[in-house]
């Protein structure tokens, strides 16, 4: 069985590859990469010293091992505005995020599932169609139109929670807990509307198989039936989605935190844009695809609990 | 027998022995879906309005959208601003009308590209056995990096131009394509019509012409409206987050950019462009799930998500 | 639970008239239905699809689906009660109870997250108030009746982990270990294959004799019917058409239709043959085609599996050679390799004196023309977006062949196989499952094959149509001089149209010869496993004439 695992494990090694080769290049399909990093307003010997001291003068195979060889200690390069590295700016950036991405994704499924299950239960009736209006509505409103929709109308004039920013819970509970409301909210919409759509659909897939109605021929109440046997079956493309959203979260943690000035890795992000940083958001994509893939790799390995009939 | 028996009573008992009811004709799928969604049909008409606006926008209503006017600053609405003006002094409706022009041509023009792309490669992803593996890594790495932060880095690398933002956006979308594709393709390989069409010496090309393109059609159309929300969705995210299309055009996201700074004060300036936005990527949603019931009830368990 | 007392009925239905949705193609699914079956009775539903056998099933259970099914009239007296006035909560506290019901398919009737001990374990859950051991205790017990082995230790496995004759049994354990007073049985051995079917017989009719269960078995099969029916119920477009004893019935069916039902199995006993003396279109030298292997970037290397081993087939023209197998026996592996649909993992395939087995998509093109299929689904083998002419003439003109030709080649070819040519530009969808077959057929003769494979061409098929399209078989083989390939799991077809016969079991071909030599004197004892387990053997024209 570990065996296994390991050979799962090692199974992620050339999508990573991949996403390094694509992070990687992104800063050559452009032109010359000396020029972007000495900035708009270099002479052409700044240009040339960049050139030298960052080896772009080297040929690209070489570059890109060096490089690979950099990442895998762990050093993502240094800030080019302060010069910090940026794994250490990731680490002090890595909080407000953290928090934001767990109550989100806590309070989603929370809400998500039990949506799920009611609409598919009742499909066809008034609660499903409700369940699926607001299941588009989520995907179609976008995240800072929500956000400063409730910003607008719970702050600014109901005055009942805090306008912006990040009080971290470990200083602050109280204030943590006011200041998370609005941003896990604006969050969560495109997240819950994602996970009770899948649900719905996977529950009413698995509600027209025949162990439902040999559940039913047994006598089974519709609760259990509805719990035990069909949810039960409906866990792996439910988990599967869970996972997969989290790419969309992490997109939707850049804007959220800009909308609320939340000083996490998404803002860092940002702010790295507008200064043209470059190692900042190489680094950051990096780190943001080990997250996805770790939590998927983590995610598959969780279905064989879910599925007896799945194994590594 | 009719199906609704064959379905819930009879199980899996070899179905009668007479004709199963005709699929929809191919012709008939928009009117007919418009017919049986009145939603949909709703939604398509709005969309057609927003479109309208966005070719004839200097017919309108409205006046130069880039005009600066320091001395009306910020004004509510009025005859000759219909929905008042913007710190800068340039009337909000105008802007609005003209800012669905891009909306519009990055949702179309990403839809495009992303279905073209995806299909070429998944056709041939699915049927030449070596290729499959290596396209799939390639595919699952790029999916792997959340689609916004790869826009982002492509456009800031790249400069801000409506056609960098329009490339930025098509990359990350193309993987779910292709895996659509994909999937179409291996089921419909395993087919009996398309086996029996290779045991009558079918060539590769007319195969996939003949018996595997047609499928991949419905889902694509449905897929090509989903792909043409999150487009306009993502092109508004990078102007809101200033990695989009130059400030100077105006579009709903660099509206929604620029009103973030005023938002206490005024609120309208922010939401008016994010409501519509919120608005076409509803209409084309709800056109999306409508086609989708109509065209392929199992696509939404095919791609897992959207 | 106590047993049912006295001699009455267990379950009687009468005038029962279940309604189909406004739009159907008729009123009722089912109409005026009445039947009895006593205590220790098995009753025998039986009839084609659409005759609205299952339907009367579910009706009995109040499992017919909401919303589109509802009894409309008549009654379902289980016991003197009238289950179709019973409230939600009275009827699920008779399932399970004092009613219980097993499906076709074993493999999705089964939860196949929860083990199989608990799936049993449910129905005391639901009903009883005993504690979790004597629950356990029960449950063993249970398992034990039904022949499972080691119920111990299969408590906690999974569906998935189990045979298709043990998953059934899993099932009617579950069904019985409250000991209902009737059992219904919905098809409950189709999915099975012959030797299971048998076994799954056998208990239901010990559950019979020794629980005095009322059985109500809903069958399309005549030969189950014979195998076990105390009596027989005809049905047909919703309507009972004969009922009585088994064995009047079968002495002396007074319905064209029972009759017509009846002389529609093919016996098995094979008619006498002359050996056919052609010379060989194809044949095959120690075919192999392993599954398995390498995969992708360091992941096992499973142990291959061997769907065909050394396989060694001749067929000559003028020939039919059945391929006899049940399920995952490699008979459908070796046919699909002869049309190269796979590759061969080793061996050679001989068309015309050529090997083919290894050759290129390129250099196979000549010889894809000689060797055509007609396959198992009627409904999945023709394109339903292109008309019946561009799929029949498709091949031909790949090869080259002007339209015009090719499409006059079409049209003689619907008349022979007893379709109008205007057929052609028809969609597949306008046709019906029989229609459908005979258009593969001549879809597969517009190449002029020298070789046909029919890949259990009519196991999707009612029996009445079978035949024809069994005839029409055999009719094509003898005008063409084709040699034919007949895969089939179905010995009573089998004997019927083949001359000679390879048994194949688990890829290995067992034994093969003259047809009548071998269902008259089978060699090997699986091909006399097989033959003994063919149900209703005695049954068919033979038995007819008597």
């Amino acid at each position: 069985m570990p065996l296994l695992v390991l050979q799962r494990l090692v199974s992620t090694i050339p999508v990573l590859l991949v996403v390094a080769v694509i992070v990687f290049l992104m800063l050559r399909i452009s032109g010359d990469p000396a020029a972007i990093l000495a900035g708009d307003t270099a002479t052409s010997a700044q240009i040339e010293a960049v050139r030298q001291a960052f080896g772009f003068d080297r040929p690209i195979w070489e570059q890109f091992l060096g490089w690979i060889v950099q990442v895998l200690q762990g050093d993502l390069g240094e800030s080019l505005f302060t010069g910090l590295p940026v794994t250490t700016l990731i680490a002090q950036r890595i909080e407000p995020t953290l928090m934001l991405a767990l109550t989100t994704i806590v309070f989603s499924v929370l809400v998500a599932v039990p949506l799920g299950v009611l609409a598919a239960w009742r499909s066809g009736t008034w609660i499903d169609r409700a369940v699926m209006v607001f299941a588009v509505l989520g995907f179609s409103v976008p995240v800072f139109v929500l956000g400063y929709g409730f910003m607008y109308v719970f702050s600014i004039e109901l005055r009942l929670l805090p306008v912006q920013g990040y009080t971290s819970p470990f200083v602050d509970p109280v204030a943590f807990a006011q200041g998370i409301i609005l941003p896990t909210l604006t969050l969560s919409c495109i997240y819950i509307a994602l996970i009770a759509r899948i649900t719905r659909a996977s529950v009413l897939e698995t509600l027209n198989e025949d162990y439902i109605r040999t559940a039913r021929a047994k006598g089974q109440v519709e609760r259990t039936v509805l719990f035990r046997h069909a949810l039960r079956n409906a866990a792996v493309p439910i988990v599967t989605v869970i996972g997969l959203g989290v790419a969309l979260l992490i997109g939707g943690v850049v804007v959220t935190e800009s909308v609320f000035n939340i000083p996490g890795l998404g803002r860092l992000v940002v702010d790295a844009i507008t200064r043209r940083d470059y190692p900042i958001i190489q680094g950051l994509i990096l780190f943001f695809a080990l997250i996805y893939v770790v939590l998927n790799l983590i995610i598959d390995l969780a279905y064989t609990l879910l599925d007896p009939r799945i194994r590594y | 027998m009719t199906a609704v028996v064959d379905k819930t009573a009879e199980g899996a008992i070899p179905p009668g022995d007479e004709p199963t009811p005709a699929p929809a004709a191919p012709a008939s799928h928009l009117a007919g879906t418009l017919r049986r969604y009145p939603l949909a049909a709703f939604a398509a008409l709005v969309l057609a309005l927003i479109a309208f606006g966005a070719v004839f926008a200097p017919l309108v209503g409205t006046t130069d959208p880039t005009a600066l006017n320091p001395a009306a600053r910020l004004q509510g609405a009025s005859a000759t601003h219909w929905l008042g003006t913007d710190h800068l002094g340039r009337d909000v409706w105008s802007r609005l009308v003209y800012g669905a022009r891009v909306s519009v041509v990055v949702g179309l023009a990403v839809a495009a590209l992303a279905v073209v792309v995806g299909l070429v490669i998944g056709l041939f992803t699915g049927f030449i056995r070596w290729l499959d593996p290596i396209v799939m890594r390639v595919m699952d790495g790029l999916m792997a990096i959340p689609g916004i932060l790869l826009a982002i880095a492509l456009v800031s690398v790249s400069g801000a131009s409506i056609v960098t933002v329009i490339a930025a956006i098509v990359v990350p979308e193309v993987p779910r394509v292709v895996r659509l594709v994909r999937s179409v393709v291996l089921s419909v390989r395993e087919e009996p019509y398309v086996e029996a069409a290779v045991s009558v010496g079918t060539p590769l090309p007319k195969l996939l012409w003949r018996h595997v393109l047609p499928n991949c059609v419905p889902p694509l159309i449905v897929q090509a409206t989903y792909v043409a929300a999150s487009a306009m969705l993502t092109e508004a995210i990078l102007s809101f987050l200033g990695a989009g299309t130059p400030p100077i055009v105006p579009s709903w996201g660099n509206m929604v950019a620029e009103g973030r700074l005023l938002f206490q004060i005024a609120p309208m300036n922010l939401l008016y462009p994010g409501i519509a936005l919120a608005i076409t990527i509803l209409a084309v949603n709800i056109l999306g799930d409508a086609l989708r019931d109509r065209l392929d009830p199992k696509l939404a368990k095919r791609v897992g998500q959207r | 639970m106590t047993t049912h007392q006295g001699d009455g009925p267990v379950l009687s239905i009468r005038d029962l008239a279940v309604a189909l949705p406004a739009g159907a193609d008729r009123r009722y699914a089912v109409e005026g239905v009445s039947f009895d079956v006593g205590p220790g009775e098995i009753v025998c539903v039986v009839g084609e699809s659409g005759s609205g056998k299952s339907v009367t099933a579910f009706s009995v259970m109040g499992l017919l689906a909401k919303g589109e099914l509802h009894a409309e009239r008549g009654q379902i007296l289980l016991e003197g009660e009238d289950v179709l006035k019973a409230t939600p909560e009275r009827l699920r506290d008779l399932r399970g109870t004092r009613m219980a019901m097993i499906f076709q398919e074993p493999a999705t009737a089964l939860n196949p997250v929860m083990t199989i001990g608990d799936q049993i374990d449910e129905v005391l859950q639901i009903h009883t108030k005993l504690s979790p051991a004597e629950r356990r205790e029960k449950v063993i017990a249970i398992m034990e009746a039904m022949h499972l082995p080691d119920p111990q230790a299969l408590y906690d496995r999974y569906p998935h982990q189990l045979s298709g004759g043990q998953r059934q049994r899993v099932m009617i354990a579950a069904a019985m270990v409250l000991d209902p007073v009737i059992l219904i049985a919905d098809e409950p051995t189709t999915a099975l294959d012959v030797t299971t079917q048998a076994q799954i017989l056998q208990l239901i009719k010990e559950m019979q004799e020794r629980r005095r269960t009322g059985v109500l078995f809903i069958t399309h099969d005549f030969g189950v019917v014979a195998e076990i029916a105390d009596k027989v119920v005809v049905m047909r477009y919703g309507k009972v058409v004969e009922q009585g004893p088994a064995a009047e019935i079968f002495a002396n069916p007074k319905v064209a239709y029972t009759r017509m039902l009846i002389a529609s199995v093919p016996s098995l006993e094979p008619p006498t043959r002359t050996a056919a003396s052609g010379e060989v279109a194809v044949r095959t030298r120690d075919l192999v085609k392993g599954y398995g292997g390498k995969s992708w970037l360091g992941r096992a290397t499973q142990p291959s599996v061997l769907a065909a081993k050394d396989v060694n087939l001749v067929v000559r023209r003028g020939e039919t050679l059945g391929v006899v197998g049940e399920s995952g026996s490699g008979k459908s592996t070796v046919a699909r390799c002869i049309v190269r649909l796979v590759d061969p993992t080793s061996g050679a395939i001989e068309i015309a004196g050529v090997d083919i087995a290894g050759l290129s998509t390129r250099a196979l093109t000549p010889y894809r023309r000689r060797v055509q299929m007609v396959f198992q689904d009627p409904y999945r083998s023709l394109n339903p977006r292109r008309t019946v002419g561009a799929s029949v003439m498709e091949g031909p003109m790949n090869f080259g062949l002007p339209r015009e030709e090719a499409l006059a080649r079409a049209r003689r070819l619907m008349s022979l196989v007893g379709l109008s040519p205007d057929a052609l530009d028809r969609y597949p969808h306008q046709f019906s499952g029989g229609q459908r077959q005979r258009i593969a057929i001549a879809r597969a003769l517009a190449m002029e094959p020298d070789v046909l494979i029919a890949d259990e061409a009519v196991s999707a098929l009612d029996v009445s149509v079978q035949k024809q399209v069994l005839e029409l078989l055999d009719q094509v083989k003898r005008e063409f001089d084709l040699a034919l390939l007949f895969i089939t799991h179905d010995l009573r077809v089998a004997a019927q149209i083949c001359d000679r016969i390879a048994v194949m079991r688990r890829g290995e071909v067992v034994e093969e010869g003259p047809t009548r030599e071998l269902f008259l004197d089978p060699k090997h004892e699986y091909t006399r496993t097989l033959l003994a387990a063919a149900p209703g053997r005695h049954l068919g024209p033979a038995v007819a004439a008597e």
